[in-house]
Formats: structure tokens, C-alpha cells, sequence
């Protein structure tokens, strides 16, 4: 448990450094998140890097542990935004309307050119 | 006894341990809830405890620095909890490769269309120019967003409010669009709502579905990427 969550810090702190030192316009987690796929995978190939938290599911169910509860994490900072409903009300119901409406188009684009996309590529793998 | 109970309480109320009790105990309710519901979309755990918990620092007069010192150990998590993503991500592997096209495609398509819808909008709606700009990064991960904000001059904490509502909003309204539109592919269904809601639409994804949750994870941690250097751009050629 406390190796698997160590390796987990381990690949956000490499992250992080790594998009520091490069000054790279991303989060350093997800840098963490390639890496700790690229040890995963690696483990697969290499049974010398199966061991401490890469062997017998324990990163795995540590990582499903923090995933199972992911709303949580974002409670303290919706919490912020409570305290900043003035900012809100100053610019009224456009400012949410503008939101709602930009959610729904980009949805809805999205999921759209995902289908298509995927059906183009179905077919082109059929034979003529 | 405590003679003074004030004292008791101004003693609690600086402590961290109050403020992460709080959060936890009103997540874990407002969560049974949501669980009692099958997951009603309008029982989301998320917008039910932020409410709760800000009317509770209101009523108690607490200031958010005060909250946040307790709270800031479930919000450090979010960290983490993104470097977990690899695990569903690497045991979902076969299905992700196998979407790669499709992907990149909807990537492009949704991340551009999250940006210049949401400038157009505001643009038409007659909103300063300020608030505008606060806006454009609004899909994207709160820490990426402000970051962007920052970049260009606008407010970076009105941009946190943008990309919390923004969130909320899209894991409220995804399960029922896509089932009124008939969509049944979980990977389109949660690559959607990771390009337009972030975290809080990849945590409402993986409460449905868990390939879902993997591709609304890919879809997140991609965007933040093109939106950083789309945003610039595309403010240039549509904010007057």
C-alpha cells in the first residue's frame, strides 16, 4: 500500500521536474501518468521490474482506490468557487448561459466526430 | 466541561482537522445519496457537497484560507489521482489503441470548438472583453486554465469558477443527452465529456462506465495540452 502509493508520488514528482525543467505548457501529472503506463507495460515485457508495488496488483489497487473516489478531490476547490459567487452574479445569467450553451455544442461536436470517425475507419478496413 | 465554548470553537475552527472532517463527512453523505439515486445526474456528489460545505463557511463566517487548511489534503490528491489514470488506461489498453484515429480526430474537433464556441458566445452576449478572455480556457483542468488565464492578462480566479461550473455542468447534462441522442458507445460517450467537463466529467464517466472513465481520462490530459496552445491562438483571430 505505502510502496504503491510511494511509486505513484514517485511518477508525479518525476512529472513534475520533468515539465519544470523543460517549461512545457502541461500538468506534471500527466507526464506521471505516461510514466507510470511505460513501467506498467515495461513490467509485461520485464520480469526483473515485477516486484515491490509492480507485482501482485499493488499499484493497481491503490490506483483504483484513489479512482473509485475522484468526485471528492474536486470538492475543495467547488467549494472556492461558493465563495466566489459574487464574480458570478456581477456578470449574471450570461456568463452561465454562454457556459451551458458551450458544454452542450462541444459534447455534441465531439461525440460526433468521434462516431464518424470511427465508422470511416471500420469501413475502410473492409475488404472491397 | 469547557466553560467557554466560543473558545472551543475558535480553537476547532483553525484546526485542520474540522475543515477535512467537514469535507469528508458531507462527501460521504451527499455520495450514499447519489449511490441511493443510481447515480442520478442531478445528484451529483460534487455540486451537493460545494453548496453544503460553502453555506456551512458562511454561516460560521470561516474564510476559504481557513477551509482550505484542512481541505488541501483532499485536494492535493487530485495530483496523484491523475497519475492513476495509467492503471484503467493500461488495463484498457487493447480497446484505447485501437481508437487512436477516431480520437486524435475528436480531439482536434472538440478542443477547438470548446475554445471559439465559448469566446463567440461571450462575444455575442456583449461580456467585457476581460471576462471573455477568463472564459476561453474553461474545458480544461483547473491548474492548466489558470495558468492560461494568467498568460493572458485575464482573471485567473473568475477563470476557476468558469472551469468548476463548466465541469459540473457537463457531468449533470452527459448521461441524459447522449441517451436522448441513442448514443451506446462508451468510448465517444466519455471522450465527450473528458474534451468539454475535465476531471469532474472524467469522475461522473467513470461512475458510469469504466471504459468510459478511460477515455474521458485520455480525452482530459490531451486537451489540457491543445488548449494551452490553442487558446492563444485562437484569441488573437476572434476577441475584438
Amino acid at each position: 500500500m505505502i510502496a504503491s502509493l510511494s511509486l505513484i508520488l514517485l511518477c508525479q514528482l518525476a512529472g513534475e521536474v520533468f515539465v519544470r525543467a523543460l517549461a512545457l505548457p502541461m500538468p506534471g501529472p500527466v507526464i506521471g501518468l505516461m510514466l507510470l503506463l511505460v513501467l506498467l507495460v515495461a513490467r509485461d515485457r520485464f520480469a526483473v521490474l515485477a516486484r515491490g508495488p509492480l507485482q501482485g496488483d499493488g499499484v493497481e489497487s491503490a490506483s483504483r482506490g484513489l479512482l473509485a473516489n475522484l468526485s471528492l478531490l474536486f470538492v475543495p476547490a467547488g467549494v472556492g468557487v461558493v465563495q466566489k459567487l459574487d464574480l458570478v452574479a456581477e456578470h449574471g445569467i450570461a456568463f452561465l448561459g454562454v457556459l451551458a450553451v458551450s458544454v452542450l455544442v462541444t459534447l455534441l461536436v465531439t461525440v460526433a466526430t468521434f462516431l464518424l470517425a470511427s465508422r470511416l475507419m471500420a469501413q475502410g478496413r473492409k475488404p472491397p | 466541561m469547557n466553560e467557554n465554548p466560543f473558545s472551543l470553537w475558535v480553537y476547532l475552527s483553525q484546526s485542520p482537522l474540522l475543515w477535512l472532517t467537514v469535507t469528508l463527512l458531507v462527501y460521504a453523505i451527499t455520495d450514499a445519496v447519489s449511490l441511493k439515486t443510481r447515480r442520478h445526474p442531478l445528484a451529483n456528489p460534487v455540486l451537493h457537497s460545494m453548496w453544503i460545505i460553502g453555506a456551512f463557511l458562511l454561516l460560521t463566517g470561516t474564510s476559504y484560507t481557513t477551509y482550505f487548511g484542512g481541505a488541501q489534503f483532499v485536494h492535493f490528491l487530485l495530483g496523484p489521482a491523475t497519475v492513476a489514470l495509467a492503471v484503467p488506461l493500461y488495463e484498457n489498453r487493447k480497446v484505447v489503441a485501437s481508437a487512436i484515429l477516431p480520437m486524435l480526430v475528436a480531439l482536434a474537433a472538440g478542443s477547438v470548438t470548446a475554445v471559439a464556441s465559448v469566446v463567440l458566445l461571450a462575444e455575442a452576449a456583449g461580456l467585457p472583453r476581460a471576462v471573455t478572455l477568463s472564459m476561453a480556457p474553461k474545458s480544461v483542468t483547473a491548474g492548466v486554465a489558470m495558468g492560461i488565464s494568467e498568460s493572458l492578462h485575464a482573471d485567473p480566479s473568475l477563470t476557476a469558477v468558469a472551469v468548476i461550473l463548466t465541469g459540473i455542468m457537463g457531468a449533470i447534462v452527459v448521461t441524459p443527452l447522449m441517451n436522448r441522442m441513442g448514443i451506446t458507445d462508451f468510448r465517444a460517450r466519455g471522450f465527450a465529456v473528458g474534451i468539454a467537463a475535465h476531471g469532474i466529467g472524467t469522475a461522473r464517466a467513470f461512475q458510469v462506465d469504466e471504459v468510459a472513465g478511460v477515455f474521458a481520462g485520455i480525452a482530459m490530459s490531451l486537451n489540457a495540452l491543445v488548449t494551452s496552445l490553442l487558446v492563444p491562438v485562437a484569441v488573437t483571430f476572434l476577441v475584438r
